[in-house]
């Protein structure tokens, strides 16, 4: 596929040079118009050409999608240590490769990557590892390209990501070099029992919509789910499987270079606790954020905020629950004083119980709950914090 | 300094109404509003041209009515407009819109900075940016929470990842997403309004910016969607009733049995 120019019809008047938005066509010593790497293959310059010397052609071998096969599961990993989101990747990849009857292969970047044996245990038949200095912080730009010249050659069929800050960043990347579709955020993803296409489905509209999406014409097809979203399965260590390390990769250096990193203390981030409690306007007061973040506490989790606190000061961004911040995933949800706007509701779908607290019994917040207790938040906290200090 | 902003036109609330046979989203231009993220975008960009010195321009694929917010990024700093208006845009999915886009960049010509908000409220893909940045086979960095030095040739950028943040420098031309703590983004000055309303604006078609309609619109797009509903929404939640005790009583049971 690509950019072809006839020599025997090119006259090189320089026409095409200009018509380029990419800066992808020079002339040649010679004086013929020739293509960089710089090309995107827009076609600009096959309709600016006078002389009809430019074509695009199209490769029939890429398009042909039977020539495509097995489930891939992007697997991310932070200092050598693979993301629990994978495993939940796996245990899906492992139901939709089991209903295709293909293989379930995990793929992995990174330097010295703890344990690759534990995405074998969580339902991969493979694991392709890439284990080299140069990919210990993952990075967009050298991430996508591997991953874009492993998918070019192998060939998967389904390729699936965790919707973290990274695979929202370099999924969309391989999607538009490759040229096929990428859903993201999918909640349920399913074989079509007739097509065997990846039917994936998904919330828009800060969920007030589902979609049920298909990429019928281009491989592979491709989405990302968000961490806690998919259950992984029990890991299996008599389960066995190649780990197959990639050998003379190159990393080249490219356009960004990584200066410095910060990470936040571990496990402070409120998308990994299992347990979060949720403060809404109902807290009533900055002062009264010390009850929330007590019982967070107490309970050994994390607390989070409704976006009208985060805007009054109460809290850091970080806090934030919803549309606009974090989407999260946690066993249990203590909602205290939110009412429910719409998009804060976006974000809390993946909680797996809710007990909303609230002095309006209908409060939006009710329609999603799991246990409701129409009363004031505050009394709620102070009565929990009491039994659960009594405990101590 | 040239630099593109990518704004989208969203509706101002998260009412749906679907077009029942296309089964896309019906877009009415009367509740749209600028999507919120971009608005970080466009601020960003004036602030860099304000040190910098250049040109900002707004761009957007969407329906003729977007000339509006576009109009209303003028007012709050941007120089110039691109509409990419057609309805062989219709029904893009992100591929399709990338690359719409990128014929757009290419019309500008010799850019040095394209930025683009994090995501669409809309949407919620995230994935326009990095998409973009692809179809233009330039660098990028996506959730951009502080640009710490510019120049005309680098920038150099705090960027959140997923356990912290990163201190990354980018060469132009690139392409960044930007976050919603980056700015606060500053109200349409008068002198900024008046501009607006009688500066030229350029909208293109399709065939302007030489669009291969096969990879436009829905046409274009790898992605269908073959069934859309809005999710069920009618369970109703377990009272827990009593004294306040009783209540903290019962939450504690399920905070045992689902820890």
């Amino acid at each position: 596929m690509g950019i072809k120019i006839d020599r025997d019809l090119c006259i090189g008047c320089g026409t095409c040079l200009g018509a380029c938005g990419s800066g992808a066509l020079e002339l040649s010593g010679d004086g013929y118009a020739v293509v960089n790497d710089n090309c995107v293959m827009c076609g600009m310059c096959v309709d600016a050409c006078p002389v009809g010397a430019i074509t695009l052609e199209k490769d029939g071998g890429e398009s042909d999608i039977s020539a495509y096969h097995g489930v891939w599961v992007f697997a991310q990993q932070t200092e050598g240590k693979i993301l629990p989101v994978a495993y939940e990747l796996l245990g899906k990849g492992r139901e939709l490769a089991d209903a295709l009857g293909v293989t379930l292969t995990a793929v992995c970047f990174g330097s010295n990557v703890q344990q690759p044996e534990k995405l074998i245990h969580a339902g991969a038949d493979k694991v392709i590892l890439a284990d080299d200095p140069k990919l210990g912080f993952a990075m967009d730009l050298p991430y996508a390209d591997l991953l874009t010249k492993l998918i070019r050659e192998r060939k998967p069929e389904i390729v699936l990501y965790g919707a973290t800050a990274f695979g929202r960043s370099m999924a969309p990347r391989v999607a538009a070099t490759v040229k096929t579709g990428l859903t993201a955020d999918c909640t349920i993803l399913e074989i079509d029992g007739e097509t065997k296409l990846l039917r994936q489905t998904r919330p828009a509209f800060g969920g007030n919509l589902m979609a049920t999406i298909i990429c019928p014409n281009t491989r592979p097809q491709m989405a990302t789910v968000r961490p806690g979203v998919m259950p992984a399965l029990e890991p299996d260590t008599s389960r066995t499987g190649e780990i197959e390390r990639l050998t003379g990769v190159e990393i080249p250096d490219t356009a960004v270079t990584l200066l410095n990193t910060i990470t936040e203390i571990t496990g402070d981030n409120i998308t990994d606790y299992d347990i979060l409690v949720v403060g809404g306007k109902g807290v009533g007061a900055k002062k009264n954020m010390k009850y929330v973040k007590r019982l967070a506490e107490l309970l050994g989790g994390n607390y989070g905020v409704s976006r009208p606190l985060i805007d009054a000061g109460w809290a850091e961004y970080k806090h934030q629950v919803g549309q606009t911040g974090c989407s999260v995933a946690p066993k249990l949800l203590l909602s205290l004083g939110v009412s429910g706007a719409i998009q804060h509701l976006a974000g809390i779908g993946g909680a797996q119980t809710i007990i909303a607290v609230n002095t309006d019994p209908d409060a939006p917040i009710f329609n999603v709950a799991h246990y409701a207790v129409v009363g004031d938040c505050i009394e709620f906290m102070q009565e929990m914090i009491a039994k659960l200090e009594a405990k101590q | 300094m040239k630099i593109i902003v990518c704004i989208k036109q969203v509706p101002s609330t998260n009412e749906v109404r679907m077009d029942p046979v296309t089964k896309t989203i019906i877009r009415d231009s009367r509740q749209a509003v600028i999507n919120p993220f971009d608005t970080y975008a466009i601020e960003e960009a004036v602030r860099l041209k304000e040190q910098l010195g250049g040109t900002v321009y707004a761009m957007s694929m969407g329906i003729p009515a977007t000339e509006r917010l576009l109009r209303d990024a003028m007012a709050r700093g941007v120089d110039k407009s691109l509409l990419l208006t057609d309805r062989a845009f219709a029904g893009a999915d992100t591929l399709a819109t990338s690359y719409a886009l990128s014929l757009g960049a290419a019309q500008l010509g010799d850019f040095d900075l394209i930025i683009c908000g994090k995501m669409a409220v809309d949407g919620d893909t995230a994935q326009i940016g990095p998409e973009l940045s692809a179809q233009l086979g330039i660098p990028f960095i996506t959730d951009v929470c502080e640009i710490l030095e510019a120049s005309e040739k680098k920038l150099r950028c705090k960027k959140v990842t997923d356990n912290g943040f990163a201190e990354v420098e980018i060469t132009l031309p690139a392409l960044i997403t930007v976050s919603k703590d980056i700015n606060m983004p500053r109200f349409p000055s008068i002198s900024g309004v008046r501009f607006s309303l009688t500066a030229p604006f350029r909208s293109c078609t399709a065939a302007d910016v030489g669009a291969d309609t096969e990879r436009c619109g829905l046409t274009g797009s790898p992605t269908q969607v073959v069934r859309s509903f809005t999710p069920d929404r009618s369970h109703k939640a377990q009272p827990l009733t009593g004294s306040m005790a009783e209540i903290a009583d019962a939450a504690l049971k399920i905070y045992e049995e689902v820890r």
